[in-house]
C-alpha cells in the first residue's frame, strides 16, 4: 500500500538532500516568509513545506497531479484534516508502547506487536470508513487512487484475517514448532507452525493422547520447581516464535511507515492550504499556473506579485504583467526603488511555487518548467569574509556553474557590480553569453549601463528589456515597462527626495 | 619398502632414541631462540625433540632435503596445510565429544570427527596424487595412502558415516509447548506460520525494515530440556539412533598410526619453512648445503646468524652477511678485531650452519658446503657465579679439558674469548696450548680471541678480522674479512678521523 499523493508512482522522500542552491534561493527569494505561512507554527509542517518547495519537480505531469490533489484539499479541508489527525494519533499511540530495551525477547516483541497491531487495525478501520463515505467528493487522480486502494485492500475479509492472526498469536493452545537436527544433534531451523485447531483446542490434550491418536508422540513435563527447566523451555519457545515476532514487528513498522508517509504527504497540502488562506486574507490573488514543457520558451503572466513581500507587509502589493514568450534574456534596468528586485523575486518565487505543484501569486501564469531555479544576488558585505566582495561573487558564480544545467532559470540581481563598471560589464557579458549558449534562461537586474546597453545594441531577437517605470514627475509605479536601458538610474530623484525637497525646482537633468 | 616416517627414511633404528633435552650448545649458539620461536607456534605437535636429534647419515640428510624441496612447492605445501587443518579439527571435535554430557551429542561429534578424518585422508591422497612429488618421503606416503584409502576397512567406514549422517539430516520433528508440557511428534505438513503472518501484512511494506530477530547465544552443549526433546526424537527414530550408537562403539580407534605420525612429523618441515619464510621475504637467501662426512672443505657465501636475522628483520634493520671458506689443510678460523664488530655473530653463524645442516634443513646463505660432524662443542664466556668454588679461569680450563677429551677428528668446536680473565702472556700461552690440541685432532672450529698471535701458529689457521666504518668507528658493520690480523687498519681510521695521523699532526703542530 502506497500513499502516492505527491507522485503518481513514487514516494515522497523527506530525507532527500536539498539541491545545492537551496540556501541561496531561500535567502534571495525570501522563502522563509512562505515557509512560516505554510507551517502555521507547526514544526513538522514547516519541515515538509521547506523540503517540498525546494525539491522542485521538473515534469509537467507531476505538477499537474499535485495541483489536482491540492484542489481537492482546498475543497475538502475538514476531511483531509481528519485523515491527518488519525495518522498523528496512531504515531503517538505507537510510541506509547514502550520497548523493554535491548534485551527484548521474541516473546516480548511479539506481545508488544500484537498490542500495537490492535491499535493500528482500529485506525485503519477509521480510514476505510472515510474512504467509503467521502471518496465521491474527491476529484483528483491522486485521491481517487488512494481511496480505492483503501477500499480494495482493507476489506472486511482482510480485517477478519488480521483478527484471526491476532487471536492465534496469543497462543492459547500452545506453540507448535518444527525443527531439524544440526551440528551436535542440536535443534536447528526452528519454525513456527500453524497447528490443526484440534491439536490446540480445548480438548487437545485428550484428543492427542495415545488413547485417541494412533500417531506416535512423546510428552515430558517440566517439574514444578525446575526453574532452570522453565527458563530453557521459554528459550526454546522464543527460538520458535523468533521469525513470527520479527514478521509482526516489521509489519507494524510498515503500517507505521505507511501512516507516516501519509502524514508527510498530507502535510505539504495542509501547508499549501495555510498559505492560501493567508494570501486570500490579505486580498492577494492566486491561480493555478499552467506548466508547459521545458524548451517551449513560454513565460507569460498577469498580475504577478511577490508573495513573500505580501506576507510580510500584511497587505496587497502591486503586480506586473509581462509576456516574455520566446525570450531567453530579460534585462531589467531603471529607477532606484522602482521595484526591480521585488519583480525579480516574484519571478523566481512563482517559478519555485509552480514547480512544487502549488498555486502562484498572480492572476494568470503560464511558463515552461525549468531544470532548476538559481539566484545570484548582490550580497551585503560580510565583515567575517576572508575574500573580497568581488571574489566572493565570482566564487558563488562558480558554485552555480557547477550545478546548473540547460533549461534552468537564473536570476541575477546587480551581479558583478563590486568592481568598476567596465570590468564588471565585461565579465557579465562573458558569463551571460556562455550561459545563453548553454540554453539557460536569464533575468538580469543591473545598473551597469555599459553591460545593459551593449546587450541592447546587439539587437538580440531573444532578449527583452524592461525598465522600472518612472513617471516624468519622478514618482515610481513599481511596474515594469518595456524599454531601452537608460544611462541613469535616477539616483538624483532619491537624493532630492531625501535632501532637498524644497529646492526641487532648481535641479537640472543629469548628463 | 613400507612407508613409516616423513622424517627418517629408515625407521628409527633400535637403540637410537630421540633426545628429550636440548644439546649443550643450544644456548651458546642462540639456537634455543630459533627452536623456541619455531615450536611455540606449533605446541600441539611437540616438535622440540625433532630439533634435538641430529642426523649422522648423508642419505638421511638427502631424504629430508627432498621432502623439504617438495614442500617448497606451494601446491604441495597447501595440501599438507589443509590436511593439518583437518587433523586439528579432528582433535578438536574428539575433545568436544569427550567434554559433552549427553550421549547423542557425544556420538554426533565423534561421528563428525571420523567423517572429517576420512575426508582429510582422502583429500590428501587425491592432492598428492595430482601433485608433482619427487621426494622419497612423499612418494612413499602417497603409495601408503593409496593402499590405505582403498582398504576394505577405510571404505566401510566412509559408507557407514554417509548412511548415518544422511538419515540424521533427513529427520524433521515437531514439538508443541503447552504450559509445562512438551509433546514431540512427527511433522504433518503444518504450514509455516511466520510466512503466513508476513504474507498478511505484506501489503503495507514500504521498503527496507528493521530486523527484529533476536540472536541467541549458540552453545555447543544442551540444556536438559533440549536433551529431553532429543531423547524423544531418538525414540521416534529408533533405528537411526541405534546406528549412531553402534558406530560410536565400533570405531573408537579409527586413526591410522602412520597417518597420525605423518601429521605430526611433517610439521617439522612446515615449521622451519614458515620460520625462514619471513626472512626470505625480507630478501635473505637460503640454500641446501652440500654435506660431507669426509671432506673438511667448508664454504659459505652470504651466511648469517638466523636468530639475529629474525630480530633484525622484525626491527626492519639490515642483516649483514659474511662469506667464509676453509680449503685444503685449513681447519680453524681465528676471529679477531674490534669489539661489537660481529665476531661472536660470526662464530654463531659457523655453528648454526653446521647444526642446521645436520638437521637436514636449508641453511642461511647463497651457497654452502658443510661438514656432517659427530659432535658440536661450544665454549662461550659465562657469567661468574659467586657460589663457584673455582676461579673463572679454572672453570674455563676444566670445561675446555672436558671438550677436548670427548672431541674426535669429526667434531666441531666453537670457542669464544676463552682467556679474557688472565694476563696477556698467560692468555697467549694457554691459547697456544689449546690450539695445538685442536689442530692435532684435525677438528674444524672457530676461535674468537683478542690474542692475534694465535693466527700465525699454523697454515691450518685462517684469520678473519672484524671491521668498522672508518669515518664512524661507533657504527657496526658486522662484516668480517679474511686477512692477517695486524691490529692497525682500525686504529688508523680513527686517527684520521681525529686528525691524529702523522701527516695531520705535523700540519697541526707546524702551525
Amino acid at each position: 500500500m502506497k500513499v502516492h499523493l505527491m507522485f503518481r508512482e513514487q514516494d515522497f522522500d523527506l530525507q532527500q538532500p536539498l539541491p545545492p542552491q537551496a540556501d541561496a534561493l531561500t535567502q534571495d527569494l525570501g522563502l522563509e516568509a512562505l515557509f512560516t505561512a505554510m507551517a502555521a507554527e507547526d514544526k513538522f509542517l514547516r519541515e515538509v513545506a521547506q523540503k517540498a518547495v525546494l525539491l522542485s519537480v521538473a515534469d509537467v505531469a507531476t505538477i499537474t497531479y499535485r495541483q489536482h490533489v491540492l484542489q481537492d484539499c482546498l475543497a475538502n479541508a475538514a476531511i483531509v484534516q481528519k485523515i491527518y489527525d488519525i495518522c498523528i494519533e496512531c504515531m503517538q499511540n505507537e510510541r506509547r508502547h514502550f520497548w523493554g530495551g535491548l534485551s527484548s525477547s521474541p516473546g516480548m516483541i511479539l506481545y508488544r506487536s500484537v498490542e500495537v497491531l490492535h491499535m493500528f487495525v482500529e485506525n485503519l478501520r477509521k480510514l476505510k470508513k472515510i474512504a467509503d463515505t467521502e471518496a465521491a467528493n474527491f476529484k483528483s487522480g491522486g485521491f481517487r487512487r488512494f481511496f480505492s486502494m483503501l477500499q480494495e485492500e482493507l476489506t472486511e475479509a482482510y480485517f477478519a484475517e488480521v483478527q484471526d492472526h491476532l487471536k492465534r498469536l496469543r497462543f492459547k493452545g500452545g506453540v507448535l514448532i518444527s525443527a531439524e537436527l544440526g551440528r551436535g544433534n542440536k535443534g536447528v531451523n526452528y519454525t513456527l507452525r500453524r497447528p490443526d485447531d484440534r491439536e490446540v483446542g480445548w480438548f487437545a490434550p485428550i484428543l492427542s493422547s495415545p488413547i485417541f491418536s494412533h500417531k506416535p508422540s512423546y510428552t515430558f513435563h517440566i517439574a514444578d520447581r525446575d526453574e532452570a527447566g522453565f527458563r530453557a523451555l521459554s528459550e526454546l519457545r522464543d527460538k520458535g516464535i523468533n521469525l513470527a515476532a520479527n514478521a509482526l514487528a516489521r509489519s507494524n513498522d510498515h503500517i507505521l511507515s505507511f501512516l507516516s508517509a501519509l502524514r508527510t504527504e498530507l502535510a505539504f497540502y495542509i501547508g499549501c492550504r495555510n498559505l492560501h488562506r493567508q494570501l486570500t486574507d490579505r486580498g492577494g490573488a492566486s491561480c493555478f499556473p499552467t506548466p508547459l514543457a521545458a524548451g517551449t520558451r513560454r513565460h507569460d503572466f498577469r498580475g504577478l506579485y511577490d508573495a513573500a513581500l505580501a506576507l510580510s507587509m500584511h497587505r496587497t502589493v502591486s503586480g506586473n504583467d509581462v509576456n516574455a514568450d520566446g525570450k531567453d534574456l530579460i534585462i531589467i534596468t531603471g529607477a532606484n526603488q522602482g521595484g526591480k528586485s521585488t519583480f525579480l523575486r516574484s519571478v523566481g518565487l512563482a517559478q519555485v511555487m509552480m514547480q512544487c505543484g502549488m498555486f502562484v501569486p498572480a492572476q494568470a501564469f503560464q511558463a515552461e518548467v525549468r531544470s532548476g531555479t538559481f539566484t545570484h544576488f548582490k550580497r551585503e558585505e560580510d565583515a567575517g569574509m576572508h575574500s573580497g566582495k568581488f571574489d566572493e561573487e565570482l566564487s558563488r558564480m562558480s558554485g552555480i556553474i557547477d550545478h546548473i544545467r540547460p533549461e534552468a532559470l537564473l536570476l541575477f540581481n546587480e551581479s558583478f557590480a563590486a568592481t568598476n563598471e567596465r570590468e564588471g560589464s565585461e565579465i557579465a557579458r562573458q558569463i551571460v553569453g556562455a550561459l545563453l549558449d548553454a540554453k539557460v534562461r536569464i533575468f538580469f537586474v543591473t545598473h551597469q549601463f555599459d553591460f545593459a546597453h551593449s546587450m541592447y545594441d546587439k539587437n538580440l531577437p531573444d532578449a527583452l528589456f524592461l525598465r522600472a517605470e518612472r513617471r516624468s514627475d519622478g514618482t515610481r509605479t513599481f511596474r515594469m515597462i518595456g524599454g531601452e536601458p537608460l544611462d541613469t538610474s535616477y539616483g538624483e530623484d532619491l537624493y532630492r527626495k531625501i535632501f532637498a525637497p524644497a529646492e526641487a525646482h532648481e535641479t537640472q537633468e543629469v548628463p | 619398502m613400507k612407508f613409516e616416517s616423513i622424517l627418517f627414511e629408515n625407521a628409527l633404528p633400535p637403540g637410537r632414541s630421540s633426545r628429550q633435552a636440548a644439546p649443550d650448545f643450544f644456548t651458546d649458539l642462540n639456537i634455543d631462540q630459533i627452536v623456541g620461536a619455531l615450536t611455540a607456534a606449533k605446541q600441539e605437535y611437540d616438535l622440540a625433540t625433532f630439533f634435538y636429534t641430529l642426523l649422522s647419515d648423508i642419505e638421511e640428510v638427502a631424504y629430508r632435503h627432498e621432502v623439504m624441496q617438495d614442500l617448497e612447492d606451494d601446491k604441495i605445501r597447501s595440501q599438507v596445510n589443509a590436511f593439518a587443518q583437518t587433523m586439528r579439527q579432528v582433535r578438536q571435535e574428539l575433545a568436544q565429544s569427550g567434554k559433552l554430557y549427553y550421549r547423542y551429542q557425544k556420538q554426533w561429534w565423534f561421528l563428525d570427527a571420523v567423517d572429517v578424518y576420512c575426508r582429510g585422508v582422502q583429500s590428501l591422497r587425491d592432492g598428492l596424487g595430482s601433485a608433482a612429488v619427487r621426494s622419497r618421503g612423499f612418494t612413499g606416503l602417497r603409495a601408503y595412502l593409496d593402499q590405505y584409502a582403498a582398504s576394505e576397512h577405510f571404505l566401510m567406514l566412509g559408507q557407514e558415516i554417509a548412511q548415518v549422517k544422511s538419515e540424521l539430516s533427513e529427520i524433521r520433528y515437531c514439538f508443541l509447548i503447552r504450559g509445562s508440557a512438551v509433546t514431540v511428534r512427527h511433522c504433518e505438513d503444518e504450514p509455516n506460520y511466520s510466512v503466513e503472518v508476513e504474507k498478511t501484512f505484506e501489503k503495507f511494506s514500504q521498503g527496507e525494515a528493521r530486523d527484529y530477530r533476536v540472536k541467541f547465544h549458540d552453545t555447543v552443549d544442551m540444556d536438559h530440556v533440549e536433551a529431553n526433546v532429543l531423547e524423544c526424537v531418538a525414540r521416534l527414530h529408533e533405528d537411526t539412533f541405534e546406528k549412531l550408537e553402534r558406530f560410536w562403539n565400533a570405531h573408537q580407534d579409527f586413526q591410522d598410526e602412520v597417518v597420525r605420525r605423518f601429521d605430526r612429523e611433517v610439521q617439522f618441515y612446515i615449521g622451519y619453512l614458515e620460520f625462514i619464510g619471513d626472512l626470505k621475504q625480507a630478501g635473505l637467501p637460503f640454500c641446501y648445503p652440500r654435506v660431507s662426512r669426509t671432506s673438511k672443505d667448508i664454504v659459505s657465501r652470504e651466511g648469517f646468524d638466523l636468530a639475529l636475522a629474525r630480530k633484525l628483520v622484525a626491527e626492519k634493520a639490515p642483516v649483514i652477511r659474511n662469506d667464509f671458506a676453509l680449503t685444503g689443510r685449513e681447519r680453524v678460523f681465528i676471529v679477531s678485531g674490534p669489539n661489537q664488530g660481529g665476531k661472536t655473530t660470526f662464530a654463531r653463524t659457523f655453528g648454526q650452519l653446521h647444526y642446521l645442516a645436520a638437521l637436514g634443513c636449508p641453511v642461511p646463505g647463497r651457497e654452502a658446503q658443510l661438514f656432517l660432524f659427530d659432535r658440536l662443542f661450544t665454549h662461550f664466556e659465562r657469567e661468574e657465579k659467586v657460589t663457584d668454588l673455582r676461579s673463572k679461569l679454572e672453570n674455563d680450563l676444566v670445561r675446555l679439558h672436558d671438550i677436548l677429551r670427548h672431541a674426535t677428528p669429526d667434531s666441531i668446536v666453537v670457542l669464544n674469548e676463552s682467556f679474557g680473565s688472565t694476563t696477556l702472556k698467560d692468555a697467549i700461552f694457554l691459547g697456544r696450548q689449546i690450539m695445538e690440541r685442536v689442530l692435532k685432532l684435525d677438528m674444524l672450529g672457530v676461535y674468537v680471541t683478542f690474542v692475534t698471535e694465535l693466527a700465525s701458529m699454523s697454515d691450518k689457521i685462517v684469520s678473519m678480522v672484524s671491521t668498522v666504518v672508518p669515518d664512524n668507528p661507533a657504527e657496526r658493520t658486522y662484516r668480517l674479512i679474511r686477512r692477517p690480523s695486524d691490529g692497525r687498519a682500525y686504529a688508523i681510521s680513527i686517527a684520521e678521523k681525529y686528525r691524529l695521523t702523522d701527516e695531520a699532526l705535523r700540519e697541526r703542530l707546524a702551525s
